[in-house]
């Protein structure tokens, strides 16, 4: 080479190498609560085999963890777990939501489920189907992997700017609608929204 | 076999009876419910308590009493097979516990005080089995939106910078 490097010394920018390490050794951890958890295990197992991209050391500790597959409908009870699985993950972490209903709810439009997660955590790639196929969560990782080598850096930079919320407002038009049309119930506070101006 | 006739002799005249194939099913006034739920376990060894579930009749067509809680039971021996309903109107939610009776009885009272509010008293630990706890309406009354009144978005949003 024109510098005079030794045939086995390449240069290159620590962001890039860095980001080229954990984006072909991610960790995922499976938060599976539905049918998605079924091919999200069949992804894992041999037939597709999510080792011949690096990401089949799954733990089922958030601590060891750097990817988070939600695989499944988030109800109410669910949340406040989902959401702290998601903060004990060491940065940096990515999260992926596989499915119709990780991502808006699906059909399970009801009271009790939550309508997509990314009104809650930040979410990084979406992943239709229902539920989806292997190779749909397969194409998803490696769009992740490529998204981490051109974005990542080494000390995760690129996170602190994102201060807004991934997903839409928690509230739609139309239940702020009928929340402001239903009789008030004295004495109930979790019926008062927190933030019923969002969106309107 | 359970009669209605027996019924009848040991608890009044206001238990009716109603059957379709071969369900047999008997109303029984709620204020009577347990003494006859005993009768028929201890006299007639309906030992299984193989559901209970609540009903809400609202705009139900033809229906006169707002909530129903319904008891299936069978008896492990003879496979006979039989439901005790009773009927229950606001604001008097409260029946009692058929835990000493059936444990199987526990979580089901549990799930009908969660959906629906019907208070069991005398049970053991009538906490919401289903819905968080800080839940506080009953979401399986015909009043309760289905899309809920917005607890499902109630929750703090967790962005990127903060995590």
């Amino acid at each position: 080479m024109a510098v005079g490097l030794p045939e086995n010394v390449f240069l290159t920018k620590l962001d890039a190498a860095a980001s080229w390490a954990r984006s072909n050794s991610l960790w995922p951890m499976p938060f599976a609560t539905a049918c998605c958890g079924i091919e999200l295990m069949a992804t894992a197992a041999s037939r597709h085999d999510m080792a011949r991209f690096g990401a089949e050391v799954m733990r089922f500790s958030p601590r060891q963890c750097d990817l988070l597959i939600v695989a499944g409908r988030v109800v109410m009870k669910m949340l406040p777990v989902l959401q702290r699985i998601w903060l004990q993950m060491p940065e940096p972490k990515w999260c992926i939501s596989m499915g119709a209903c990780a991502c808006t709810g699906g059909v399970f439009d009801t009271y009790a489920v939550v309508q997509g997660i990314d009104r809650f955590i930040p979410v990084d790639m979406y992943v239709p189907g229902c539920p989806p196929r292997p190779e749909q969560l397969l194409a998803a990782i490696i769009e992740m992997q490529q998204k981490i080598k051109r974005t990542g850096t080494t000390f995760g930079r690129e996170f602190a700017q994102r201060q807004t919320p991934s997903g839409p407002p928690p509230f739609d038009r139309d239940e702020v609608r009928r929340l402001q049309e239903a009789t008030a119930v004295p004495g109930l506070e979790i019926y008062t929204p927190p933030n019923t101006t969002i969106g309107l | 076999m359970l009669e209605l006739k027996a019924l009848h002799d040991q608890f009044g005249y206001d238990i009716t009876e109603s059957r379709f194939r071969d369900n047999r099913r008997f109303l029984v006034p709620s204020a009577k419910v347990y003494h006859v739920l005993e009768y028929v376990w201890r006299e007639l060894g309906f030992d299984t308590l193989a559901d209970l579930a609540g009903v809400d009749y609202l705009e139900y067509p033809g229906a006169t009493d707002r909530f129903g809680v319904v008891y299936n039971l069978v008896n492990s021996v003879t496979g006979e097979r039989v439901i005790v309903k009773t009927h229950l109107n606001p604001p008097d939610l409260e029946l009692p516990s058929v835990v000493p009776l059936w444990h199987a009885a526990d979580w089901m009272e549990r799930e009908v005080y969660d959906m629906f509010g019907i208070k069991f008293a005398g049970h053991p630990a009538l906490r919401r089995i289903l819905m968080p706890e800080e839940f506080t309406a009953y979401p399986l009354r015909k009043d309760y939106p289905l899309k809920g009144r917005g607890e499902r978005h109630n929750f703090p949003v967790i962005t990127r910078a903060e995590s």
